[in-house]
């Protein structure tokens, strides 16, 4: 099938400012962290002189442990991502394998859920955590987190379980096993690529989240990543060091962009399963 | 109850134990907070005060005191400023998304790393796009204002972020360069699962390509393109951290979340705060039924 | 003299040090980073030295209305997690359910402040929190620049726009073109308060609300001011001052590209440090006035320390707030860091004078600043200044007439005080 040199030089022009528009932002984000003192407020892109500073002083600020904040975030969002999982794939048996009545009510239900605007339920959640006690810790956190994990982990579950094909949970049953040995060592190896596209997106989800951390935890040591870059500040009380916070963002969301990538094809059919065939 | 509804609700436990833990218990007590008069200063000391927070003399809506009528309030500011963000918001990402999946659809060389391209803007955190384009658009060092007084097409340096007139389209103009991926995603991976034998016949009957978009494409991935819609303009109507990041947060700007946030946590009005939390949520499900009704109207209609 | 400071310090705190035979650790916010913590952190190491206590430092916020919401938080909570914070000059009435009466640990130290800000800290009778440093809203300008152009230093309003523009006309013409005339703070936050009150002070526009708690903002003084303030965006001050704060005044100013500046007496220091293209080319003086029959005003800044109700080690606590607040450390960060002493008697120490010249020059600016209307709202306080730098923002940016957006302010300041303050 030829198509017109035209069409095709279009294409490619597209193609082109398609990239260029997705990716120079984040590209000026890291050469601007390379960049330090007054080099900083030179708007050109390639820096003059490159610098490790920004990175350096971000790791050495007593006043700003980064590196402890990372960590916070990495054990928030991992323990977030492992309950959802395990929370959604009990919830997901139940709701793609057995006919039960209010089901469908049920799932809408859920999926109503990750409708709520997180301030609505602001009040709500401080008096929660501060009754449980763990207010200003970053563990406090994974609990209100699973107000959106919970929901779209459960639906997209459920629409994979329900393409699972019956004849191994019927052999599976036929040969006695119990519904919980079903799941283990049925369907899980069956499910492996939904976990982890799953897995993935509340991962992002908990490590981008802003307004539950910024309210429930502001202790220096506990906070997490988005607060912590947020709250940056420099060498004066009124300072704004848009070299260490350009910096910060860039280690932020170079990993974030690896997985991403890495695991393209996986992600794109956990959002379209929800979204497309539910 | 037989045996296996007894094991799904069992199965079923876990989630739903959390979901009203974290969900309705809170969403219960921010409703009662509404109710009363409760204040940051001494939350144990809330009385009870019915609808006022609402509708009384300095409630939310119906207020006598709004000089200017409703919508010049700051409620009403907020509830504006969300829907022109909303609207103009995901009506860009749709067309633009639309425009970007059509792109990948095609064969071409190097299409892999410009799908991998167009991923990055989604995959970086919110904060870090809003610092990232606050500070582009920075207005004495930004590299936006460079470019355009470099290249003629501004007289002078811009604030972006803080000119009332521009700031709530800058907010715009950053999501949707940030979501426009989503919705190429959702629209391209719709796109893939349509049978590819209309085309052919479509191709060898000689039919205008852009016929065959409008007649044959559009109708086949409405259904997946009117979920991404709704999914998008309910995370719009609750946006939040955008706005707080890259701008100043004064009334020109402010969403109803970020009032909601105001009052509750700036003034410690938790009372007020969580009756304003409370209409957002109601106005989000008003939303959400018109958009059924109306899609169902028109699926109807076809 | 420096010699019995130490030892009345030392005899002070020796029965603390001896009652305590446990270790308390206190944890104190005191600083955001920078020059604040170097010096939060230098500090609280001699006392912990002194005592044979433990210091943690708490880090916060940058925006003053970000640190004051994350304190309400923490008390709504009952966190135990701080013992001192650091109390802004307007928070007192705020916060006062949750702050310890200091008196009983005192032992009369506060008789040496400034009694103006030892009343602002007392509510109800109780000495909530102790004076740390002071801070008045102060005009500083590019001497060269002003010597250059045949001018002096505006006692004016009016005279300092004219000789802004003529400086900014002349250097844009010899090439930089992006040389403003004058920057200050206009974003929506408290610091626009602190400036717009200065203007309305300084055209006799009273205050937001006055002493006895009634709202006199909406008067011919006020839209004066405001009016004038207004005329200065894009003829004098870049139209990005309305996302300005303290900071981004400074950075332009100190990289040479502003004549005028509004600002804290932090920025001495900083100005005239080694990174600033400036140093040694700065002059400082009071706010001019407003118009000829108008009057200099200064807003009245500065921070306090005080102790938490929820600590768990409050004595303790208290002898760290007296141990930094005491005149020798506050002498030492005078000259090292142009706070301003709250202990009268340090503006005549030949140290403190000669590292900061204008603290003896513009002592009656530092004594006579305007404070902000915080004791007469109290509880409602950041509701109207929220209120307040919103209908000011409005009228900065065009979008509303002064007039109307006064008298808009005075229909919102009455809703939210409702019945009473």
């Amino acid at each position: 099938m030829k198509t017109p040199l035209f069409g095709r030089i279009a294409l490619y022009l597209a193609a082109t400012v398609v990239v260029l528009l997705s990716v120079y932002p984040f590209l000026y984000a890291v050469t601007t962290s390379f960049k330090s003192g007054g080099a900083l407020f030179e708007p050109t892109l390639w820096p003059s002189s490159w610098s490790l500073d920004n990175y350096i002083s971000l790791f050495t600020l007593a006043e700003q442990p980064f590196g402890r904040h990372i960590f916070n975030s990495i054990m928030v969002s991992v323990l977030v991502v492992v309950i959802s999982l395990f929370i959604g794939v009990t919830a997901a048996y139940a709701l793609g394998r057995i006919q039960f009545k209010g089901r469908g009510l049920l799932l809408t239900t859920v999926l109503s859920v990750s409708m709520f605007p997180q301030v609505a339920v602001l009040a709500g959640m401080f008096e929660l955590i501060r009754f449980l006690g763990i207010y200003n810790k970053a563990l406090g956190l994974v609990l209100p987190y699973m107000i959106f994990t919970l929901p779209f982990t459960v639906w997209v579950l459920t629409t994979f379980m329900k393409q699972l094909p019956k004849e191994l949970e019927e052999a599976a049953i036929m040969d006695g096993c119990s519904p919980w040995r079903i799941i283990k060592d049925v369907f899980m190896p069956l499910l492996w690529p939904a976990l982890v596209s799953t897995g993935l997106l509340a991962f992002i989800a908990a490590w981008n989240e802003f307004l539950f951390a910024l309210t429930f935890v502001l202790d220096n040591n506990e906070r997490t990543v988005p607060v912590s870059i947020s709250l940056i500040s420099g060498a004066s009380k009124y300072d704004i060091p848009w070299g260490n916070i350009m910096a910060a963002s860039v280690l932020v969301t170079l990993p974030l962009i690896a997985l991403v990538l890495i695991f393209q094809k996986k992600i794109v059919s956990g959002l379209t399963a929800g979204a497309v065939k539910g | 109850m037989n045996n296996k509804t007894r094991t799904a609700w069992l199965f079923l436990a876990p989630m739903l134990i959390v979901l009203l833990l974290v969900a309705l218990w809170p969403l219960g007590r921010t409703i009662w907070f509404s109710f009363t008069d409760a204040n940051i200063n001494n939350l144990d000391a809330a009385k009870f005060i019915g609808f006022e927070n609402y509708f009384g003399e300095y409630g939310l809506f119906a207020n006598p005191n709004y000089t200017d009528g409703f919508w010049s309030s700051d409620w009403g500011t907020a509830i504006v400023n969300t829907l022109k963000f909303s609207v103009v918001s995901v009506t860009i990402e749709t067309l633009m998304g639309l425009g970007v999946a059509m792109l990948l659809n095609q064969e071409f060389k190097g299409r892999a790393w410009v799908r991998a391209a167009v991923l990055v803007p989604w995959a970086i955190p919110t904060i870090v796009s809003a610092k990232m384009w606050g500070w582009m658009l920075h207005d004495q060092f930004g590299v936006i204002n460079q470019w355009l007084v470099d290249w003629g097409l501004l007289a002078e340096k811009l604030a972006w972020t803080a000119d009332p007139d521009f700031a709530l389209w800058t907010v715009v103009a950053v999501d949707v360069w940030k979501t426009t991926p989503f919705m190429a995603l959702l629209i391209l991976a719709a796109l893939q699962t349509l049978p590819k034998d209309c085309y052919e016949a479509a191709k060898v009957d000689g039919v205008h390509p852009l016929r065959v978009f409008w007649k044959v494409t559009l109708p086949l991935i409405k259904p997946a393109l009117m979920v991404a819609v709704i999914f998008r303009l309910l995370d719009a109507l609750r946006v939040f951290d955008l706005i707080y990041v890259l701008t100043s947060n004064n009334n020109s700007t402010i969403s109803m979340s970020g009032f909601v946030r105001r009052e509750m946590v700036d003034n410690g009005y938790m009372g007020y705060g969580s009756a304003a939390s409370t209409a957002l949520f109601l106005i989000i499900g008003l939303c959400t039924v018109a958009y059924i009704k109306l899609g169902r109207m028109k699926m109807a209609e076809d | 003299m420096k010699f019995k400071l130490k030892t009345i310090a030392l005899a002070a705190l020796a029965p603390l040090a001896l009652a305590s035979a446990q270790a308390a650790t206190i944890t104190i916010s005191c600083g955001s980073v920078g020059q604040d913590f170097e010096f939060c952190k230098k500090t609280t190491a001699e006392w912990a030295a002194k005592t044979g206590n433990e210091v943690k430092l708490f880090t916060i916020p940058n925006s003053t209305t970000d640190i004051l919401a994350l304190f309400r938080q923490m008390f709504a909570a009952k966190s135990t997690d701080l013992d001192v914070i650091n109390v802004d000059v307007v928070w007192p009435g705020v916060i006062k359910d949750h702050l310890i009466d200091l008196k009983p640990y005192s032992k009369g130290a506060e008789k040496s402040h400034f009694p103006a800000i030892v009343a602002n800290n007392t509510v109800d009778g109780k000495l909530l929190a102790m004076p740390w440093f002071t801070d008045a809203g102060l005009l500083f300008y590019r001497k060269d620049l002003v010597e250059k152009y045949g001018a002096k230093a505006p006692t004016t309003w009016e005279e300092l726009a004219a000789t802004a523009k003529k400086i900014q006309d002349g250097e844009r013409a010899a090439g930089n073109k992006d040389f403003q005339g004058f920057v200050f703070q206009a974003k929506a936050y408290e610091g626009l308060t602190c400036d717009a009150v200065e203007w309305i002070h300084s055209y006799k526009g009273g205050n937001i609300v006055n002493d006895k708690g009634e709202i006199t903002i909406n008067n011919p003084g006020a839209v004066k001011a405001l009016k004038t303030a207004a005329s200065w965006i894009g003829t004098i001050a870049p139209q990005g001052v309305l996302n300005y704060a303290e900071e981004e005044a400074r950075g332009v100013f100190q990289n040479g590209n502003a004549a005028f500046m509004r600002n804290w007496p932090y920025a001495w220091s900083l100005g005239n440090g080694k990174d600033s293209k400036i140093a040694g080319k700065i002059g400082v003086s009071a706010l001019p006035k407003g118009g000829a029959d108008g009057q200099n005003a200064a807003t009245l800044g500065g921070w306090q320390l005080a102790v938490s109700k929820y600590s768990k080690n409050p004595e303790a606590a208290a002898s760290l707030v007296m141990y930094m607040t005491s005149p020798e450390v506050q002498k030492e960060r005078a000259i090292k860091g142009s706070y301003n002493p709250t202990i009268a008697s340090l503006y005549q120490d030949k140290d403190v004078l000669a590292a900061n010249p204008f603290f003896g020059s513009l002592y009656n600016v530092f004594t006579s600043a305007v404070p902000r209307p915080a004791t007469a709202t109290g509880l409602k306080y950041p509701e109207v200044s929220a209120a307040f730098w919103n209908a000011t923002s409005d009228v900065l940016s065009g979008k509303a007439s002064a007039e109307d957006s006064l008298k808009k302010l005075e229909g919102k300041l009455k809703q939210i005080k409702r019945n009473a303050w």
